[in-house]
């Protein structure tokens, strides 16, 4: 049998996930992630009375504290197997991403083991997104000097 | 005069070369497996006492060797060679398993497929009278080869349906040249074979091709069928690479039936514990044949059993260079024939 003849086959043969199934799952999981922190938001205002720019930064505080809890006593992988991209996304996906190596590395030590691998899975999401930040702030400044944005 | 090749590279066993004893030490999950009532040493604990997965697979293998050596009823000191074994870099399980031992040692690296060709090289140095006895052993360990091959733990990543569960099993078996059975009467080392799978979420479909290409040279070189054995056990290519195998093979006219099958099907069950497409890694072939097939041998429920693992010879380095995943699979002829039976 040829090989591209054989992908074929292999393709033909491999269960596939299903992307109803994984969106809805993404859908339900990272919406109720979403659910969660519009009710701390809520909280944070009106019983604790905390203005609404400070009750945001709390509300990713506190989601980032749970989703580091949560790695760390080993639920939020099983979450995730679920929720697939809904577990992704949301800010608590970037501590995951965190949490998880330096759980996994800290027997090879502080220096050359928690340090270097801590951002082993989030190094991208930093790099990039810093670099997106840039080029959406250069776009922003020149809307801005056209008169588009305020 | 090469007087044991047989065919395009089969290689008969002329002398006695038989498995003296055998041991496997597994995991909590395999354990909790179909094959569990099989496995007499185990640990519920992954880091079994240890403080690093590396350091506790070293231990399984060491403990392997431990009761394999006291089953045959030999001492370290009478086994001549250790061809060992496994998936870590520079294969350290095995380095550290060995350290505290005399015996002259091999490290092995074929990736999954590192049983049976420990079990060749063993069976060569015997039957090539350079060795009485010598010990074949592999491992793997779900979290080790998880960290080294893929992400973090508790990463939140979603398996892909094809995706395989490492073994957390060492298994370790002892050769010699005493008239005994099972009896080791054939080899057949796999050559690489790579037809352009990049999925490392797809071991099976990388794997099936070369384990299609050394039963085939097997099936020809000694002029036998499928029908013709007891059991014919592939390595790890799980569900997938299972039905790629009998698919391949079925073009070539060879028909795999009920006495195929896959030591990654049989390890553990695919419908209560989430392993998607089965079992894989060095530890999956080496604790179902230590563990299950050759004690069945033993009892002679199983009198002819062709064993093949099958390895996917690919690094993380190598995948994310968009190289495609070249796979290996070696093959053991294993018998209890009538007139070892006699002498035995």
């Amino acid at each position: 049998m040829r090989a591209e003849e054989y992908q074929r086959l292999v393709y033909q043969k491999t269960e596939k996930n299903s992307l109803v199934k994984d969106c809805f799952f993404a859908f339900l999981i990272g919406g109720s992630i979403c659910l969660l922190g519009e009710c701390l938001k809520t909280v944070y205002i009106v019983l604790c009375n905390i203005p609404e720019e400070k009750a945001g930064i709390l509300v990713s505080v506190s989601l980032v504290f749970l989703s580091a809890f949560l790695t760390g006593i080993g639920v939020y992988d099983k979450i995730a197997r679920v929720g697939g991209a809904g577990t992704l996304v949301p800010i608590t996906g970037f501590a995951n991403a965190v949490v998880s190596p330096v759980m996994e590395f800290r027997i090879e030590g502080m220096v050359l083991g928690i340090g270097p691998k801590m951002f082993s899975v989030a190094g991208s999401v930093v790099a990039y997104g810093t670099a997106a930040s840039v080029v959406y702030g250069v776009i922003y400044y020149i809307l801005m000097r056209c008169g588009v944005v305020g | 005069m090469n007087i044991k090749k047989i065919g395009s590279g089969t290689y008969k066993i002329h002398g006695n070369v038989s498995v003296l004893s055998c041991a496997a030490v597994v995991g909590d999950m395999e354990k909790k497996g179909p094959l569990g009532h099989c496995f007499e040493h185990y640990s519920s604990d992954e880091y079994f006492g240890q403080d690093s997965f590396e350091k506790a697979e070293s231990y399984m293998q060491k403990e392997a060797m431990k009761y394999a050596v006291e089953k045959s009823g030999y001492t370290a000191e009478d086994i001549e060679f250790i061809f060992a074994g496994d998936l870590l870099n520079q294969c350290i399980g095995s380095n550290y398993s060995v350290r505290d031992t005399a015996i002259q040692f091999f490290g092995l690296y074929g990736a999954c497929s590192t049983m049976a060709e420990g079990l060749i090289l063993g069976a060569m140095a015997i039957d090539g009278g350079f060795a009485s006895r010598v010990i074949a052993m592999t491992s793997s360990h779900f979290c080790s080869a998880e960290r080294q091959f893929r992400f973090p733990l508790e990463y939140g990543a979603v398996r892909p349906r094809s995706a395989q569960w490492t073994v957390t099993g060492a298994g370790c078996v002892v050769l010699g040249c005493e008239k005994t059975f099972p009896r080791i009467r054939h080899v057949c080392p796999g050559a690489v074979c790579d037809m352009g799978i990049k999925d490392m979420g797809n071991m099976g479909a990388a794997m099936a091709p070369a384990a299609a290409l050394t039963l085939k040279r097997f099936l020809d070189d000694t002029g036998t069928t499928p029908e013709d054995y007891d059991l014919i056990l592939s390595g790890d290519l799980g569900e997938v690479g299972y039905d790629l195998l009998k698919n391949l093979l079925s073009h070539d006219n060879i028909f795999l039936g009920n006495n195929y099958d896959d030591c990654g099907r049989l390890i553990y069950d695919r419908k209560t514990q989430d392993v998607h497409s089965g079992g894989s890694g060095c530890g999956c072939s080496a604790s179902v044949l230590t563990g299950y097939v050759l004690p069945k041998m033993r009892c002679r429920e199983y009198n002819n059993v062709l064993f093949m693992t099958t390895g996917a010879l690919m690094s993380p380095i190598s995948s994310l260079q968009g190289e495609t995943i070249p796979g290996i699979a070696h093959l053991v002829h294993l018998q209890n024939d009538g007139e070892v039976e006699a002498q035995a």
